[in-house]
């Protein structure tokens, strides 16, 4: 089991844009890193032998609001057999939210983007199939976008009840 | 509404438009075929649809349409307080209600900071309700997977069996399935006088059952030929799909969030994680993942046993407790992000908080579902199988629609 400081110092050393930003508030201990890092980050937190996070347990899709204009997308991280745990997170500006996807990483990623893609319309790049999963494919709008106002008619059925 | 007004003009076309398949006919081969599993269908356990790709009996592909039971959790966890959402998280998987609630409500006392002041009594009554409402959850996993199969007694015997346990709920917490009982902070009554022995009773009945259920269901060829060496799930592939809950074990890891998180009075209790061992086929076939389930029933009555040993012994009830004293008026955690999980009977229910210190509504709820994602591996080992195998598959998975869909 290796400790927080020891996991950011492996973080640390693979970033290329900017040195990450712990946040010890959040439980399990975060790290804040660049949108651009994020597919190195990951490649290494799984494939770095003592670290060797192995399952990506939840993906959170999160809308800040449009004063603050920006989207976080989160990443709940477990190595089962070092049993160390760690959370990631990413913002993103609100306008054009993209990002890397990492299915190549965790195969469970897959529905998890899609999800977050349906929710918040978070884009995530060469993800093998980004449709949406929960809603209709000919739904309007994000719906927890803080900002989202609901469509009024859906097939002609009134969407306000 | 008034009378008579048509609400809904039916229009041709309008499912393809609003769940498009993902394969277009006009691509396929000649031999090939696309069959359409669902929504309605006995065997999907719920509304999920499933487009199969065939060529002739064989399933090539399985492309799984989900959200037919979506309810929109998440968007209404945003606008109502703490206290108010465990009604909502009790119908997320509402064959293990008691199992949700636990969790959420974990999660929101760590938030406040609470966690390690609540009394053990309480601790210990969650743990035994729980546990309960597994066994409950595992029986129509196992019976309706048996009737999937088409082995219809198990199923009558378990839903017997199960009427036991949610009497028992009832007669605690006053509804059968969706309890609202475990509280932040504390529980809604303490149990009633005598739920104790009644508990007993029931121990003392179900263990003689569980073994005729072996005999009939487990033991029994048909369901062997059927599940054995079907749905073989590698647990290196359970791993990167993030599978958790039986289904890991199932592929032989033992992995258990009670044991590994050791979160409420779980580490003070004993018992064994049941794994599968390919006895009758390959580790990580379909028969695995059941017979892990019934394992699981009997290490749940076990603990149940440890539970009531505590309750009506150390932790006895006395006039003056009060399950409801630490529940608090106003509950407004600091700002903060916290992920907290917890084994139910499918797998790890993890909930993500963001809370602004500002309000009493959270920032933001995630739920991630361990239904959801165990059904995401579906399209991975449905491959090259026959229809009937794939209807073996979905039954092994045990997924619960409302909580997939949310």
């Amino acid at each position: 089991m290796r400790t927080f400081e020891e996991i950011y110092f492996e973080i640390e050393r693979v970033c290329a844009y900017g040195a990450p930003v712990k946040d010890e508030n959040a439980k399990p201990k975060a790290v804040k890193i660049d949108s651009r890092d994020l597919l190195k980050v990951m490649t290494e937190l799984l494939e770095n032998q003592t670290l060797y996070f192995d399952s990506l347990s939840c993906l959170t899709g999160l809308d800040n609001g449009p004063a603050a204009g920006t989207m976080e997308v989160i990443y709940n991280l477990y190595s089962i057999p070092f049993q160390h745990h760690l959370m990631v997170k990413v913002t993103l500006p609100r306008e054009s939210p993209v990002i890397e996807s990492l299915c190549s990483v965790w195969k469970s990623a897959e529905w998890h983007e899609r999800e977050a893609y349906d929710m918040y319309g978070i884009r995530f790049e060469n993800h093998p199939d980004l449709r949406r999963i929960l809603m209709p494919a000919d739904w309007e709008g994000h719906p927890l976008r803080k900002d989202y106002v609901q469509q009024e008619y859906y097939r002609d059925i009134k969407v306000q009840y | 509404m008034a009378a008579g007004k048509v609400q809904y003009k039916y229009k041709a076309g309008n499912l393809v438009k609003s769940v498009p398949n993902k394969f277009n006919p006009d691509l396929l081969r000649s031999e090939e075929m696309i069959v359409n599993l669902g929504p309605q269908h006995p065997s999907t356990h719920g509304v999920l649809r499933l487009e199969v790709l065939m060529e002739g009996e064989i399933v090539k592909q399985v492309v799984p349409h989900i959200g037919y039971l979506h309810r929109c959790f998440e968007k209404h966890a945003e606008n109502l307080p703490y206290n108010q959402i465990i009604p909502f998280v009790d119908r997320l998987d509402y064959v293990a209600a008691m199992n949700n609630e636990h969790a959420y409500v974990m999660g929101v006392e760590r938030m406040l900071g609470v966690e390690e002041q609540i009394p053990k009594r309480v601790e210990y009554i969650r743990v035994l309700v729980a546990e309960l409402n597994r066994i409950a959850s595992h029986f129509i996993a196992i019976g309706t997977y048996g009737m999937d199969l088409g082995a219809f007694t198990p199923f009558f015997w378990l839903m017997r069996d199960r009427e036991h346990i949610l009497r028992l709920l009832e007669w605690g917490s006053g509804a059968r399935l969706l309890y609202n009982y475990i509280w932040i902070g504390g529980l809604f009554y303490d149990i009633p006088v005598g739920f104790e022995e009644r508990c007993q009773d029931f121990i003392k009945y179900i263990v003689p059952k569980l073994d005729e259920l072996r005999t009939v269901l487990m033991d029994n060829k048909i369901f062997i030929q059927r599940t054995a060496n079907v749905g073989v799930l590698p647990l290196d592939l359970a791993i990167n799909c993030g599978v958790t809950g039986p289904m890991l074990r199932g592929s032989g890891l033992r992995y258990d969030l009670r044991r590994v998180d050791g979160y409420s009075v779980y580490p003070e209790l004993e018992f064994d994680i049941p794994i599968g061992e390919g006895q009758v086929g390959t580790v990580g076939d379909c028969w695995d993942r059941t017979n892990v389930r019934l394992l699981e029933i009997y290490e749940s009555i076990r603990i149940i046993s440890q539970c009531l040993d505590k309750l009506t012994k150390e932790h006895k009830r006395t006039r003056d407790f009060d399950p409801q004293a630490l529940v608090p008026k106003k509950i407004r955690p600091k700002a903060q992000d916290l992920y907290v999980r917890s084994e139910i009977p499918k797998g790890e229910l993890g909930f993500f908080f963001r809370a602004d210190g500002k309000s009493d509504v959270p920032f933001r709820c995630k739920c991630r579902s361990c239904s959801f994602v165990n059904l995401s591996v579906l399209p991975e080992i449905a491959q090259g199988i026959l229809v009937g195998d794939l209807i073996a598959i979905i039954g092994s998975i045990d997924v619960v629609m409302g909580e997939v869909d949310r």
